[in-house]
């Protein structure tokens, strides 16, 4: 038999670590809401049959407010599922009910997992399972997702509620006048969803926004559009003669579904301990205290970097060793098979590009993740945001930029799209535009390999990590200073409103999040390296050695713009490096290397201290080393960014300025670092 | 005695009377469970004193001042 599954539930409440237990997939967990951002897809074996599971976007309620949501209620009530599971978190258990209320009112068959169940305890609350399911009606079960020897519970309720047919749908009992209105938009909609036409009524009285969905997805042309629109504004007249607005009618069904929620939960909590745990209050006193808060932060991505620099330095050089006397034997290989030309593209342009990225780029990146990681499953993540939301809605933003940047560090493009967890449009797109500030996977290492040789040397790891901390300070004041400018100009309205939750803390699952984070990162380092660096490598070697008249294509790229780039300490060779690495920022200092030792080849080096020498007889002063790392963190984003920036703003203008705007920056920062060291030095 | 929600010291309870949102915020809220009847406790204030933690429904939710002015309590 095939079923199809859909997984449903608040935000953070652990969908997606039930989703990947039971799939045995990687989706991405972490321990703060609104993670998973779009529907994931798995399937497992159940006794006989195959089971394909839906992971739907966290949602507070299927009335959505927010894309994310959006995408949760279309998944819910446009999609026929056999069966939904619904994941709550016991120790909030009333407030989850509201949304299993409403799934019940969508959906055939519902399973209320209760997951959590761990946590719970250690809160002292203890509640019982078929008390729940005998007020709901549906099966409820108890698990830890987390733990795998609680699913086999989980594996008989889905089986045995698959096993039984379909209950009549749950409607929840609205006040006559209501009724009567929903029933006069119902016998006009057309009866193409497995979901009670009463529902759709309701929410095209609810909600105006729902209304061009609704017809896009039942296939209305304009003239059937037009004949479902005069009873909508019938029907709300109607109501509004009887006094209920639309925040009435709001109102109304909310308080309805909240009373149900309460009624359901008589004599589900046996024993009800404080909810809000001491430790979750102790951790909090210190990690968002008045004076404690910025310093913790800090001191923790300070740590954080230290122990990248400190570990990623060897593996990075046996890597290196390793990938470049691989390069001789491929070599030896190729070039009797081979015309020079070709051998020369795929070993120097194509295999040593790949090489360098894998090197340079993948041991910090698998270091810093899994402790980033770390912290996300701690529940530390939603803590910056709160704590850095009274300067964000200064500047007309939300606090949850600050998510959407730490996403940024490890990917713009992920950053980009993480944006969606903000609700105002206005603001979301503030985060979308501002995100590429954070230094991304392919931009971070090559911050970090810059300040160690230029500044003092890999041997002193702990003033590294001071300077990077430096520069993700002055990257998130660029971000909150180019907030503020958009929201007064481009982006003027007034700051929304804000909720956020904020999770308990957890133990992270340290050898998971190792071996997960690890694997994570190499395979992303890898994927990008083989499909971007490498393809980026043979067309540089084109460039570099495609001569035109009496010099090759890249010194002439080079020479036109070294007077323009030299104007902000920077030169031709930098400033065509950036431009060349539009497809993979890892790439660009693989092509600064070639244009500066003026060779068609990408050159091995194996010590960081080789690179030094030779950016420093390219004539680079400290104040250069400045200007490029800030150029570095604010210059226009990867192509792969700009095109996600495309497809979530749906516009090319507002992409052109995603990058115009960091470009600009950029090279005004560095102007005034110039103009100050001329002053000074 | 009413109150207005950022007036709640911390480690204090309340019960909600009313709320002057409107739109989707008011809804928002409501899924949260912050509806009239309800007891919130503000359970911490963030470091630059905006927004403040609140306690709903067995939840820590952070919630700015400007928007808790406009939800009246008693204490």
């Amino acid at each position: 038999m095939q079923y199809s599954v859909a997984l449903a539930g608040n935000p953070n409440v652990g969908k997606s670590t039930l989703f990947n237990a039971l799939t045995g997939l990687h989706q991405h967990t972490g321990n703060w809401p609104g993670k998973t951002v779009a529907s994931a897809v798995g399937a497992f074996e159940m006794g006989s049959s195959t089971v394909t599971l839906q992971d739907i976007p966290g949602a507070y309620s299927l009335l959505a407010h927010s894309p994310e949501e959006e995408v949760a209620r279309d998944a819910l009530c446009f999609t026929d599922h056999d069966c939904t599971v619904v994941v709550c978190d016991g120790a909030c258990l009333a407030r989850n009910l509201l949304l299993v209320l409403q799934v019940m009112e969508i959906s055939r068959r519902v399973v209320v997992c209760i997951n959590l169940m761990d946590e719970v305890k250690k809160k002292g609350i203890t509640l019982d399972p078929d008390v729940l399911s005998r007020n709901l009606g549906v099966p409820v079960i108890g698990i830890t997702a987390r733990k795998k020897r609680t699913l086999p519970a989980f594996f008989d309720t889905l089986q045995n509620a698959l096993n039984t047919p379909p209950i009549q749908h749950f409607a929840l009992p609205l006040d006559s006048a209501i009724e009567d209105a929903a029933a006069m938009v119902e016998e006009h909609l057309p009866n193409v969803f497995p979901v009670p036409r009463r529902w759709f009524a309701l929410r095209l009285l609810e909600s105006e926004s729902f209304f061009d969905t609704y017809c896009a997805q039942a296939m209305l042309d304009e003239t059937e559009k037009e004949k479902l629109f005069s009873p909508i504004q019938r029907a709300k007249e109607l109501l509004h003669a009887q006094g209920i607005d639309d925040k009435e009618l709001s109102d109304r069904i909310a308080n309805r579904f909240y009373q149900t929620a309460q009624r359901m939960m008589d004599g589900v909590i046996v024993e009800n301990g404080a909810s809000y745990s001491k430790r979750d209050r102790a951790f909090d006193r210190i990690l968002t205290g008045k004076y404690t808060a910025y310093p913790c932060m800090l001191v923790l991505f300070c740590l954080m970097l230290y122990l990248t620099i400190k570990g990623a330095n060897y593996p990075s050089q046996v890597l290196s060793k390793l990938l470049f006397s691989l390069q001789d034997r491929l070599s030896l290989w190729l070039s009797p098979i081979l015309p020079k030309f070709l051998h020369d593209l795929l070993i120097f342009g194509m295999y040593r590009t790949l090489a360098w990225v894998v090197s340079v780029m993948l041991p910090p990146m698998a270091i810093f993740f899994p402790l980033f990681t770390l912290l996300e499953d701690a529940g530390y993540l939603p803590r910056i945001a709160y704590n850095l939301d009274w300067p964000f809605a200064a500047c007309g933003a939300c606090g949850k930029q600050a998510l959407c940047m730490c996403m940024g560090l490890g990917c713009n493009a992920v950053g980009v799209t993480g944006c969606r967890i903000i609700d105002s449009k206005r603001e979301r797109m503030l985060a979308i535009l501002t995100n590429v500030f954070m230094p991304c996977n392919g931009r971070f290492p090559t911050l970090i390999a810059l300040i160690s040789i230029f500044f003092i040397g890999a041997a002193n790891a702990w003033v590294s990590a001071l300077y990077v901390t430096g520069f993700l300070i002055f990257a998130v004041l660029i971000t909150l200073v180019c907030t503020k400018i958009l929201h007064k100009t481009l982006f003027r309205g007034l700051t929304s409103s804000f909720t956020l939750e904020l999770p308990s803390y957890r133990t992270p699952q340290f050898s998971q999040v190792f071996i997960r984070s690890i694997l994570d990162r190499t395979l992303f380092v890898l994927g990008r390296a083989a499909g971007i660096a490498a393809p980026a490598g043979l067309m540089l070697f084109l460039i570099a050695n495609i001569d035109l008249g009496d010099q090759s294509l890249l010194a002439h790229m080079t020479e036109f713009f070294d007077p323009f780039a030299r104007l902000f300490s920077l030169d031709g060779v930098i400033f065509t490096a950036f431009l060349l690495s539009l497809p993979a920022n890892e790439i660009f200092i693989p092509i600064m290397l070639m244009g500066y030792l003026n060779l068609g080849m990408l050159q091995d080096y194996t010590s960081l201290s080789a690179l030094g020498e030779t950016l420093a007889a390219a004539g680079w002063t400290p104040v250069t080393a400045i200007c490029v790392c800030i150029f570095t963190v604010c210059h226009f984003p990867c192509s792969t960014t700009l095109l996600t920036i495309k497809k979530e703003t749906g516009s090319w203008g507002w992409t052109a300025l995603a990058a115009i705007l960091p470009t600009t920056v950029g090279i005004l920062v560095c102007s005034i670092v110039t103009i100050c060291a001329k002053i000074l030095i | 005695m009413v109150i207005s929600l950022d007036e709640l010291p911390v480690g204090t309870q309340a019960r909600v009377l009313s709320l002057e949102h409107t739109g989707p915020i008011r809804r928002r809220l409501a899924d949260l469970g912050l509806i009239s009847g309800a007891v919130v406790q503000c359970v911490g204030v963030s470091p630059m004193g905006d927004p403040h933690a609140y306690l709903i429904c067995g939840a820590v939710i952070a919630l700015r001042l400007c928007d808790c002015k406009k939800i009246l309590v008693l204490r």
